[in-house]
């Protein structure tokens, strides 16, 4: 069995358990945007004037609203199923060390838990994109190129928390890492409003972080304003950041599983 | 060197954490095909330990381990493939039902789906839970998720099966219909390596003991022989009423082959208990109660390590 195998297998595992979830999944990934877009894109929308829309590159608030969020929630199920239930696995439900008695070894599981996090952002991606079309906000079909950004942000940050994970001992880092990291993305990454209105030095750090050049890349296939170069630079910091956190994400379950 | 005629073959086996402390310490032993062998100690002798550098789940610090004729340090996915593990603690898969934890496990060894259907159906008949297979798991007895467990440890066929502790925890009842299943895997030409450190286990399901001891390996055998070689034929076990035995003043001296002191009793070893029991009362020392029995692998342990094996 190829490495490559035997991850479909530990997906096969993960999608055995979640055919009877699924619906209820995708109903919750439906109306989750729904309820957001009225709020927020209809609710303040609204109340913004044709001057302060300037700030939003002149395009109705929830237009510019509703990508961010798409590209937020592709960040925040991402940490989820990538810190309660990989610490199930490993500790709790011990599932790893049931599989690691089988030829699976530790890369297999760790690329099954990525995929497994692709898919599932890569479908909740596609149910998200059916509202924000719904609501008439992509501008051409090139807004199917947030599908692939989604699952880019979703990896990146699956493969970092998986090796946090693989450290952790309780689940007492996971609200820490809530607090203090993915709210403050969630908030401060060109997500509700543009990053020029922060004070310079925190434009700098907002640059710097994850979710903003997610947020720029699904943003602009799905207004169509992608430009190809700073697109590949946008894109490129994500697979790096897939590409560190796998390798220390393999190399702290080693530790964590086989010592 | 060509293949061992063991299943596994360790010589100088040692286990170092990282942390400094050695759980093996130069342990050397041979599992013959088809038997039951067993490592009997307290818990933190490195029983577990072992059995982990067999199944390749802890890297070998120093010494030779072959495991089915493979070595764990290049093959492991190889001698993974041939071992049946059932861990010390459940590792069910409590997400799926229980048909569901057999076949998805079976897919773990690239075992295609109708095998792994065929062969599910019969070892939950096995384990005599055919009636459960739709259930969840998290419902079930202690003792059913350990024959689910060992199941699961069957399911692609292993020439080695790995017990750890398997009926810790477990109630009598549930125990004994375990160890029914497990003479009867043996029947069918199995080999088994059992760790516990209940001795009436080791005696009902091995044919061949190592008693593990801090990290040592303090003696070896069939559960027979070691009775036979480390203790005499029988125990009188003596309880005394109260300030009895602070003044008996050697009163017991020659009687036995040896004594052990208990908190509670004394151990005498003798060849014949009733005997010895009929010298005690010519001596006129009160007892409280007086038990004769045939020595047990307990004795053994006892003899060999000056300590219980369950404390």
């Amino acid at each position: 069995m190829t490495v490559l195998a035997a991850s479909g297998r530990v997906w096969q595992r993960n999608w055995l358990v979640y055919r009877r979830l699924w619906g209820r999944s995708l109903a919750f990934g439906f109306l989750q945007p729904v309820l957001f877009l009225t709020a927020m894109g209809i609710g303040i929308g609204t109340l913004m004037t044709q001057q302060s829309l300037e700030a939003f590159g002149g395009v109705e608030y929830i237009d510019w609203l509703g990508p961010g969020l798409l590209a937020a929630m592709a960040m925040q199920t991402a940490t989820f199923e990538s810190t309660y239930p990989i610490m199930n696995k490993i500790m709790w439900g011990r599932n790893y060390e049931a599989m690691l008695s089988t030829p699976l070894g530790i890369r297999s599981i760790l690329l099954g838990e990525l995929g497994w996090s692709a898919f599932r952002i890569g479908s909740l991606a596609v149910v998200f994109l059916v509202v924000l079309w719904l609501f008439g906000i992509p501008r051409s079909p090139l807004a199917l190129l947030a599908i692939p950004a989604a699952v880019l942000i979703g990896l990146a940050f699956s493969a970092c928390l998986i090796a946090f994970t693989a450290t952790q001992h309780n689940d007492v880092g996971f609200s820490a890492v809530f607090r203090f990291v993915i709210n403050p993305l969630f908030l401060f990454s060109g997500t509700f409003f543009p990053l020029a209105q922060l004070p310079d030095g925190l434009q700098v750090v907002a640059w710097a972080t994850p979710l903003f050049h997610g947020v720029q890349l699904v943003r602009g296939a799905i207004l169509d304003q992608l430009d190809p170069g700073t697109a590949v630079l946008h894109a490129g910091y994500l697979v790096a950041m897939i590409v560190i956190g796998a390798v220390l994400a393999e190399r702290n379950l080693t530790r964590r599983m086989a010592g | 060197m060509s293949p061992h005629p063991s299943l596994v073959h360790a010589r100088g086996l040692t286990k170092r954490y990282p942390n400094g402390f050695t759980a093996v310490d130069g342990v050397d032993f041979d599992v013959r095909p088809g038997k039951a062998f067993g490592f009997l100690g307290p818990n933190g002798a490195g029983k577990t330990s072992t059995m982990r550098m067999i199944a390749c789940s802890s890297p070998v610090t120093e010494g030779e381990l072959s495991v089915i004729g493979m070595d764990p340090r290049t093959q492991a996915r190889e001698i993974k493939a041939r071992l049946g593990v059932v861990p010390q603690i459940d590792n069910l898969d409590t997400e799926l039902t229980v048909r569901e934890n057999l076949e998805m496990y079976a897919r773990y060894f690239d075992i295609p789906g109708d095998v792994a259907r065929r062969r599910t159906d019969e070892l939950l008949e096995f384990v005599q839970l055919d009636e459960r297979a739709r259930d969840q798991v998290e419902p079930l007895s202690g003792g059913m998720k350990r024959r689910l467990t060992i199941a699961r440890a069957l399911i692609n066929e292993p020439d080695l099966v790995i017990l750890d502790e398997p009926t810790t925890g477990l109630d009598p009842q549930a125990r004994h219909l375990l160890w029914e299943r497990l003479y009867q895997l043996k029947r069918r030409g199995a080999t088994l390596i059992i760790t516990t450190h209940y001795m009436d286990e080791a005696e009902q399901l091995c044919d061949h003991l190592v008693v593990m001891d801090k990290a040592h390996i303090v003696a070896e055998g069939s559960p027979r022989q070691l009775i036979d070689e480390h203790s005499t034929r029988e125990v009188l076990e003596l309880r005394f009423p109260d300030g009895v035995r602070e003044n008996l003043d050697g009163r017991l001296d020659g009687l036995a082959d040896r004594i052990e002191e208990l908190p509670d009793r004394l151990l005498l070893y003798t060849a014949d208990g009733e005997h010895t029991l009929d010298q005690v009362k010519q001596r006129d020392i009160p007892i409280e109660s007086a038990l004769v029995r045939r020595s047990s692998l307990e004795d053994v342990f006892l003899r060999l390590t000056g300590r219980s094996l369950v404390e």
